[in-house]
């Protein structure tokens, strides 16, 4: 609560600021969030505390020295969460060292870097889930267009000997095109047939793992010195090129994530085809009697997001968090989208906002894993809860007693069955 | 804001069968093609080697024996046959039944006949018994997702509640230093998803696939998090749970075949068997199943007869949990200890089996079964040495639940007001 207390300016005039205040109490988007966020970090907290042994074993005499146990469980979250921030905003002491002219910039700017790592497959599945939301259609799909993109970005990557920027080129294509045709399937199965693009895009999520898993281990794509799986490497000739220099992991990436999202801004707010697809997400029906083609949109919704969910995934190989396929190569990037995109309220640059949030707390989760020994899934839950609490505002109203002002129009809740 | 566009599911009307090619004439003749293919394909690379399909667990004992090269193309003939006679426009699933099972056998004979020497035979008491056991997890799962999608909530969250109910069995079932305390805490962690799932959908609106897909995820992430902080310190202490162990049923064992591989079997496998037909019954014959499914078809007019909607959606979902938290029990006390994400998609196979069960708590059976008999098949190839990816096996539950709700093997359609939240007045 007090976050949003300290944001309030200097007051000068009583009115005006009761008047800003009574706005920022108000239950608007921004507040939500920032409500939202703090509310899963308190119940993080609570995950923390009840999950470290020597905590508890000071609570069995609560009642006796109480002092303990509540220094114990302060000292376990607070650390937990300072370390989250170093590792995903700034370190304290390495801008002390650097300014006391015994350290090197490169610390002071790896937790941003780090963060815009993490946070650029993320806005371009956020930005995938997002568009489809607006045409209405609920892409579940972004982890199995990602997989898609990732397995034929790489493929290019070290199957097709091609010039350097070439070479980048064209493996970002094949991502983008790896998506495409992924998204495009359930797009045309829900255009022609009227099957439910929640459920098939399950399901290729799952087939497009199994065939990750099954290229791997081919010949010609697995590393021939290992024995696991894991393919050969991806061309230095195709990787994103760094932008800070090789100690720092930020790569072109970003640069692209930021191109995309101001693309998909202008396709949704001033193209023919963002005007239909947006029609045709509000109302089918009276879209289909002005004349548009829902099929048509439809198909297409599909094949743009399962492209930029390609790109997202192509990332994940050619960027600097991997340069090989692994079965794990792209994480829970599409899952990450969907929570992305709700977090953004599915507009662009509010999903590329959402992204970075996640991407800090991803690079965070890191340092606070390895400095305080607390597990990276907790930055699963944290992601999750901000997300169930963003969905349900009606509920951080209650919580907090916001007033009750543009609440309606928070509302994220659709109603969509199979 | 803006509001996330609001469609009702099915706004893509699928064109009118109209004239001579009816969907089952067009099955048909897919059916018919692919059979003929199987006959020239498998029976060219089938050996002339006996196939043999023994009635117990090993090589030995009576079998059912056939020429490879003969089995393959008598089976895929067989298949061809029924797809022909689909054209008669009449006994559609039996015909199509026939068909699948020969191009399963005539598939069957090539890879047996074409296995390593002393390889060439099935043991079906295995088989069996392995497809009973894989789709154990799945029955669990699916009947949760019958249970919740019946009254008109969309349960995307089997994985969670799979998923928190292992991990519940196994923590409490260790702490407790007993199976039957941990089946119970199993069936509250499952409990506790749904709740979750029941309160922000039915309370608060959220849309119901949007908090099954996070629910997923913050089941994933609890359950992880909690395993690296708790149970990978002390494994002694808190993962270490104790295993049900085999029940034999007296008389029914010795039937041959299905007894040993079904009734020398686990609590787990009938309670699963026994939830199908209680929930069966249930559902199509008494007054809870009555008001279920009118509430899951439409709920305004069950509200205006009096049926409390949003009470009877309340329990239905968190009784899905308790089911589904069962079935996550059946991972951690039976054979394993917890492992992170050790349900690992099987919840979503499960949503699948929903789906091409048709919603209904028999259909789940058969369509847990045919997937846990995909999984079942995936082991034995590996075992023979066979040609055949296990990924590619592995990929069928989910292809054949695409081709369902394209509407290539049957018509499938959900209860009319899943996904809907209902708002009174």
């Amino acid at each position: 609560m007090s976050l949003t207390e300290e944001k309030a300016p200097e007051q000068k005039k009583e009115s005006f600021g009761q008047a800003f205040l009574h706005g920022l109490w108000a239950a608007n988007t921004v507040t939500v969030t920032i409500l939202a966020v703090v509310l899963a970090l308190v119940i993080g907290g609570i995950l923390i505390i009840v999950s470290d042994t020597e905590v508890l074993d000071k609570y069995s005499y609560f009642t006796a020295r109480p002092q303990d146990a509540l220094e114990a469980s302060w000292t376990a979250v607070s650390e937990a969460y300072a370390n989250l921030f170093k590792g995903s905003i700034v370190d304290p002491a390495a801008v002390s060292a650097w300014i006391g002219g015994n350290g090197d910039w490169v610390p002071v700017f790896r937790p941003i870097s780090e963060t815009l790592t993490y946070a650029t497959p993320l806005v371009f599945t956020g930005l995938a889930v997002a568009l489809a939301f607006r045409g209405g259609l609920f892409n579940i799909g972004a982890q199995g267009q990602a997989i898609i993109g990732v397995v034929l970005a790489a493929l290019v990557g070290f199957l097709v000997p091609l010039p350097p920027v070439i070479h980048l080129i064209v493996a970002l294509l094949a991502g983008a095109v790896g998506g495409a045709i992924w998204g495009f399937v359930p797009g045309f199965l829900k255009a022609r047939t009227g099957a439910h693009e929640v459920i098939n895009t399950i399901m290729l999520n799952y087939v497009a793992l199994y065939f990750l898993t099954w290229i791997i281990v081919q010949k010609g794509v697995q590393n021939p010195t290992r024995t696991d799986a894991i393919s050969k490497p991806v061309d230095s000739s195709a990787q994103l090129p760094r932008l800070l220099g090789d100690d720092l992991r930020v790569h072109l990436g970003i640069v692209l994530a930021v191109a995309a999202t101001w693309g998909v801004a202008w396709l949704l707010n001033r193209s023919t085809l963002g005007f239909e697809l947006r029609a045709v997400g509000n109302n089918p029906d009276a879209s289909r009697t002005a004349g548009i083609s829902v099929t048509t949109t439809y198909i297409a919704v599909m094949v743009i997001s399962g492209a930029l969910a390609g790109l997202g995934g192509a990332n994940m190989v050619i960027g600097s968090t991997a340069n090989a396929l692994t079965p794990l190569v792209v994480a829970q990037i599409g899952f990450d989208g969907i929570l992305v995109a709700l977090l953004g309220r599915v507009k662009p640059w509010g999903v590329a906002l959402a992204a970075l949030l996640f991407g800090a707390l991803r690079a965070g989760g890191n340092t606070m894993q390895s400095v305080s020994s607390i597990s990276l899934e907790l930055v699963t839950v944290l992601q999750a809860l901000i997300v169930i609490f963003i969905a349900a505002p009606a509920l951080v109203k209650a919580i907090f007693r916001l007033r009750a002002a543009r609440a309606a129009r928070l509302s994220t809740s659709l109603a969509k069955g199979w | 804001m803006t509001r996330v566009s609001t469609i009702t599911a099915d706004t893509v009307v699928a064109p009118v069968e109209t004239g001579f090619w009816t969907r089952s004439r067009k099955v048909g003749v897919g059916l018919a093609t692919a059979g003929v293919l199987a006959a020239v394909l498998f029976g060219a690379l089938a050996t002339s080697q006996t196939v043999r399909f023994t009635l117990s667990d090993d090589a030995q004992g009576t079998a059912l024996s056939i020429d490879g090269t003969v089995g393959a193309i008598l089976f895929g003939v067989i298949a061809a046959a029924a797809g022909a006679a689909m054209f008669a426009d009449r006994w559609f699933t039996w015909l199509l039944g026939v068909g699948l099972v020969g191009l399963v056998l005539s598939f069957l004979c090539w890879q047996i006949s074409d296995a390593p020497a002393g390889l060439n035979f099935m043991p079906l008491v295995n088989v069996v018994r392995g497809t009973f056991l894989l789709a154990v997890p799945l029955i669990f799962g699916a009947l949760a997702g019958v249970l919740c999608e019946r009254s008109g909530v969309v349960n995307v969250a089997i994985e969670g509640q799979l998923l928190m109910g292992a991990f519940a069995g196994a923590l409490v079932g260790t702490l407790a230093a007993s199976a039957w305390v941990g089946l119970i805490a199993a069936a509250l962690g499952g409990a506790f998803i749904s709740l979750l799932l029941a309160i922000f959908t039915i309370r608060y609106l959220v849309d119901q696939v949007v908090m099954g897909i996070v629910l997923n995820l913050l089941a994933l992430g609890l359950t992880g998090f909690l395993y690296e902080r708790l149970m990978q310190t002390d494994q002694t202490k808190y993962n270490q749970p104790p295993h049900f162990g085999s029940w034999e049923i007296p008389v029914l064992k010795e039937i041959p075949v299905l007894g040993p591989a079904l009734f020398k079997s686990n609590l787990f496998l009938y309670l699963a068997l026994i939830l199908v037909l209680v929930i069966h019954v249930a559902l199509f014959r008494t007054r809870w199943g009555l008001r279920t499914r009118s509430v899951g078809e439409h709920p305004t007019a069950a509200d205006t007869l009096g049926v409390r909607v949003l009470g009877l959606r309340y329990r239905n979902v968190l009784l899905a949990g308790v089911v589904a938290g069962i079935g996550g029990a059946s991972y951690t006390l039976l054979l394993y200890s917890f492992t992170k994400n050790m349900i690992g998609g099987k919840g979503f196979i499960a949503l699948a089996a929903l789906i091409f069960g048709r919603w209904s708590p028999t259909g789940a059976l058969l369509a847990a079964l045919f997937f846990g008999f995909a999984d079942q098949l995936g082991v034995y190839l590996g075992a023979i040495n066979s040609v055949i990816p296990s990924q590619f096996l592995a990929m069928l539950p989910y292809l054949a639940t695409i081709l369902a709700v394209a509407g290539l093997v049957g018509r499938v359609r959900a209860p009319a007001a899943d996904g809907k939240p209902y708002i009174k007045g």
